[in-house]
């Protein structure tokens, strides 16, 4: 006979599940709405979505300190916190994308934003987690619901996206659950504290089991990273998706995977455990590298933006390979800058989107912005300064994390990495420019009628604009946000 | 006036940012009414300014980033000072001299925040600020270069960005180390230059670091092997853009070179002394030659830049009171010649759409006055003795006559073959038969190119007789920047070379 199981309300500590309760409600009621009431227009939604994204950030801000629930499995720590401020607020100014000039297809179903509440809440469950079973729940919860918003874009190429993008996923899942296994063999739990205490109370015994187990959960966690060499997705994926989505998904899933990996990795980084720091310096170096050559060679600017935020991705990467507290910071810091910065740059897309192709093969072609800076001036500015910003040049807001991660590097002494890290941003720099260079020196095509700005609206000029004068006056700003990030980092201990 | 540094850098910025506002066809007279303004600041800096004090100046400090020691820091010694005022200068006479008919609202704007940038790199006591201003003012100048330049303009600006920008970034990173090795020696991070200042740095360090910086400031400079952006840049940049890139941008280089590399890396500096200089011959020697080759005025100019650059490195790793003051005002000559220079072959290539020599001739008798104004800014070009040219490369090359008087003999080369290469383009174009009748018809200087020529021509002379306002002051700044790197060099070698090398006029 099984055990009843007795405990008590306050050690469930209910209050852990609160965000992610509140997003899932939050979801359920658009679908309630829906039945009820058909034929609501979508600015409705969107603005449901908004408020319950702001109680879900009003219920997070409200933790402070380690809190554990659940029966454990939940984790808030001072990270998961932030992770999920940057979660929540990305995604508001992400539903504002949603009210652009022009109507597309997905917008009309009410369960887009149903499902977009449930990948938030996703996401939510595997930042606040250090249990491995739970990551995996909330990481597919996530992945399930972002499939089907890019499918829903009803294109041909957004139903080849989904599905190359879901056949990946389902292998990544399949990896972390496998390397789950191996670390729930070697040590008999799959919470990420007991595994690493037992890891090294064994003195890291069974060695190559131990490296099999990080192999598989790096594959996992890479493919939602896009780290080489699991990055091939993303470029097709990010093209098939519409422009805002695609934003979207170059920073908040990688954010909460980020967060997973630093948890993960910690465990190794923080011993010093050498064969580990090798397959991850080699995993970032890589993601450098090698997406760089690849942007320079794109005739599509979505995609050179999808090659350019692996390469960022993979300098990310490299904080957790250094692991000091400066470097998590870091982590952030970089994180969030660029989150406003490219953010910005798929806006700028996808107030540009247009149902005329031109003549074109693909959306957003470079030959399209030829000239862009005779037509709308403020625009073609605009695109420039993100683009300069991605670029990391001074003072615009992503220099300010690069050199901040580089300093954390430095002083890390990884002076190799820093100098790899340095040239890369100087390769970058040539595809950003080439964007620049197409919308400021060179004239329009013949028999060039593109419009711009066609699809932009009171929402998303707005959400531009906030974007613009974060990425200007970062300056200001930083040392504050700095403040709050390393309070945050400090107080749960990375 | 306490922030009147900050006002200098801003107050260009602001007024672009206002200039979006005003009508096309007066932002000519905008623009040049505002650098006027700039410049008459500047003057004003000039005459509060204390030559007996050789430290920093007018300085400001606002903490940016708190806990990392990043700031807002501002200030001005006599080896700025004259650096600023030639910028501001340059700049009002550049617009003044502007003839760009398109887009020119956005060129004029554009100049105007390349001013800020400009500026700020001289003021910068901040190394993170420093860096900003640095990198920030390629935007601009790969705007000016693309948008106006000539057919290969795009393959030029690029060039010109990508070429720098990579040598920066290696800096930033020595840069961010440097600031590393502060806060382990020290406990607390700053990344203020006079507090770097302080810092007294392991020699194989110093080593390393140095190469960081050299990468950033040599390509800028440009020295040899890194010299293949400018010709380009050169080639392909509209008038103003030329200017204000040889009068002005290269100055960051070698200004940079001056006020890291010498007092934060002084046995570095005094190992690299050499090998510098043998660069910098090389520059001199083989870019001098290449000069005489090229068909294009302009290039002529551009290679010829090259060239005297090496001379301003020569002088500033003689590492002597002499050679590094004596570059400072050879930056400043350069900076009003070649500038002028520039301005002089825009006045043909506007009136004929082309500026190779052959296609031109005899042009002494159809312009005389253009003829006479180019005679003058050759000779000081040259090094001719009461120009300005003269006394700039005469110190500096006294100044590494000290070190070796053999390689200083190989950059006397300068002299000659800057005499060769000016002299027969100025056969070429100017004396002689009128080869093509086109020619015949050319007006003379306008009133607009006379007005932008004319205070060229009185500086190159007034400087070339009278150098002592510039270079009293220059001469304290630099004696206290030899002092700390003569205190500061931790090798008893370096500390003997320094003290021998500045050993000129005293009784042996």
């Amino acid at each position: 006979m099984i055990e009843p199981i007795s405990i008590s309300l306050e050690e469930l500590n209910i209050p852990t599940l609160l965000p992610m309760m509140v997003a899932i409600i939050g979801a359920l009621v658009i679908l309630c709405i829906d039945l009820a009431v058909k034929n609501l227009h979508k600015s409705l939604y969107v603005m449901l979505t908004i408020l319950v994204l702001i109680i879900d950030l009003g219920t997070v801000i409200g933790y402070s300190g380690m809190t554990r629930g659940f029966f454990d499995v939940m984790l808030v720590d001072g990270i998961a916190v932030l992770t999920q401020i940057i979660i929540l607020i990305s995604s508001a100014l992400f539903v504002l994308l949603t009210l652009s000039q022009q109507r597309f297809h997905e917008y009309k179903y009410p369960e887009y934003f149903a499902l977009f509440l449930f990948m938030v809440a996703g996401f939510q469950f595997m930042v606040a987690s250090d249990n491995l079973i739970l990551i995996f729940v909330g990481l597919e919860t996530a992945s399930l619901a972002l499939y089907t918003l890019i499918a829903m874009h009803n294109r041909d190429k957004s139903t080849e996206a989904a599905i190359k993008y879901f056949t990946m996923g389902a292998l990544a899942a399949a990896f972390i659950a496998f390397g789950s296994m191996i670390f729930y063999a070697l040590t008999g739990s799959i919470e990420l504290g007991q595994i690493s205490a037992s890891l090294v109370a064994n003195d890291f015994a069974n060695y190559p089991f131990i490296l099999l187990g990080v192999v598989f959960i790096l594959g996992g966690l890479g493919f939602k990273l896009s780290l080489v060499p699991f990055h091939t997705w993303a470029p097709d994926v990010y093209e098939g998706s519409n422009s805002a989505l695609a934003g979207y998904m170059s920073i908040v899933p990688k954010i909460a995977t980020f967060v997973v990996a630093l948890r993960f990795f910690e465990i190794f980084i923080s011993v010093e455990n050498r064969w580990v720091e090798v397959i991850l310096y080699i995993i970032v170096v890589l993601t450098m590298t090698i997406p760089n050559m690849a942007a320079l060679v794109q005739k599509d600017v979505k995609r050179m933006l999808a090659f350019s935020s692996i390469s960022h991705a993979g300098f990310v990467m490299g904080a957790i390979l250094v692991g000091t507290s400066q470097a998590t910071e870091g982590l952030f810091l970089y994180w969030i800058l660029f989150a406003f910065t490219n953010f910005g740059a798929f806006a700028m897309l996808w107030i540009n989107r247009s149902k005329n192709s031109y003549g074109y093969s693909t959306d957003h072609p470079f030959e399209k912005f030829a000239g862009f800076v005779k037509i709308s001036p403020v625009g073609a500015v605009i695109m420039g300064l993100f683009m300069l910003s991605l670029a990391g040049i001074p003072p615009f807001s992503l220099f300010w994390g690069k050199m901040f991660l580089l300093s954390a590097t430095i002083n890390a002494d990884y002076i190799i990495l820093a100098l790899i890290m340095a040239l890369n941003s100087a390769i970058a720099a040539y595809y950003y420019l080439k964007l620049i260079v197409y919308m400021f020196l060179k004239d329009a095509e013949q028999n060039n009628f593109v419009k711009f700005m066609e699809n932009s609206s009171n929402s998303t000029k707005t959400l531009v604009g906030i974007t613009v004068f974060l990425t200007i006056s970062t300056v200001i700003y930083i040392d504050p946000l700095l403040e709050v990030i390393s309070t945050y980092v400090q107080i749960s201990g990375y | 006036m306490e922030h009147i540094l900050s006002i200098l850098i801003f107050f260009p910025a602001f007024a672009a940012v206002l200039g979006f506002l005003v009508a096309k066809n007066s932002i000519r007279t905008y623009a040049i009414t505002v650098t006027t303004i700039e410049f008459i600041l500047s003057c004003y800096l000039w005459m509060n300014f204390d030559n007996t004090n050789a430290g920093m100046q007018f300085t400001e400090f606002i903490p940016l980033i708190s806990q990392y020691g990043i700031s807002y820091n501002l200030g001005i010694d006599g080896i700025s000072l004259f650096l600023v005022l030639m910028t501001t200068f340059m700049t009002m006479i550049s617009l003044i001299g502007l003839t760009e008919k398109r887009d020119l609202k956005h060129l004029v704007i554009t100049v105007l925040f390349l001013e800020m940038t400009m500026v700020g790199v001289f003021l910068a006591l901040d190394v993170i600020l420093f860096y900003v201003f640095w990198e920030l003012s390629l935007v601009p100048m790969l705007y000016i270069v693309g948008a106006w330049g000539g057919k290969r303009r795009i393959y030029a600006a690029v060039k010109f960005f990508l070429y720098t920008f990579t040598g920066s970034l290696v800096m930033l990173v020595g840069m961010l180390y440097l600031g590393y090795v502060y806060f382990q020696a020290t406990g607390n991070w700053s990344f203020s230059l006079m507090d770097w200042n302080m810092l007294i740095l392991p020699i194989d360090m110093q080593m390393w670091l140095f190469a960081a910086f050299f990468l950033g400031f040599a390509i800028k400079v440009p020295m040899v092997p890194f010299h293949t952006w400018l010709p380009y840049a050169h080639g392909q940049a509209p008038t103003i853009g030329s200017v204000i890139l040889a009068a002005i941008l290269l100055k960051m280089g070698t200004y940079g070179f001056i006020r890291f590399s010498l007092p934060l890396f002084p046995d570095a500096s005094v190992s690299f002394m050499i090998p510098m200089a043998i660069l910098a011959i090389i520059a001199i020697i083989y870019t001098g030659m290449v000069a005489y080759a090229q068909e294009d005025i302009k290039q002529v100019i551009a290679y010829s830049s090259v060239s005297h650059m090496g001379v301003i490195i020569l002088g500033i790793f003689a590492l002597n009171v002499e050679g590094i003051g004596g570059s400072i005002f050879l930056m400043v000559s350069h900076g009003i010649v070649s500038g002028a220079l520039f301005i002089l072959v825009g006045v043909i290539y506007d009136r004929t759409g082309t500026k190779m020599m052959n296609e031109f001739g005899g042009l002494a008798k159809v312009m005389p006055m253009y003829a006479t104004v180019f005679g003058i800014m050759l000779m000081a070009s040259v090094g001719l003795p009461l120009t300005i040219g003269f006394v700039g490369e005469f110190l500096s090359l006294l100044g590494f006559f000290a070190v070796s008087p053999l390689l200083t003999g190989l950059a006397g080369m300068t002299i000659i073959l800057g005499a060769v290469y000016m002299l027969v383009l100025y056969k070429k174009t100017f004396y002689g038969p009128i080869t093509n009748p086109i020619n015949e018809k050319l007006k003379d200087l306008s009133g607009r190119e006379i007005s932008a020529l004319i205070p060229l021509v009185f500086l190159v002379v007034y400087l070339g007789v009278h150098p002592k306002p510039i270079l009293e002051p220059v001469d304290n700044s630099v004696k206290q920047l030899v002092q700390v790197m003569y205190l500061k060099s931790v090798e008893p070698t370096s500390k003997a070379t320094i003290a021998s090398v500045n050993s000129i006029g005293e009784m042996k």
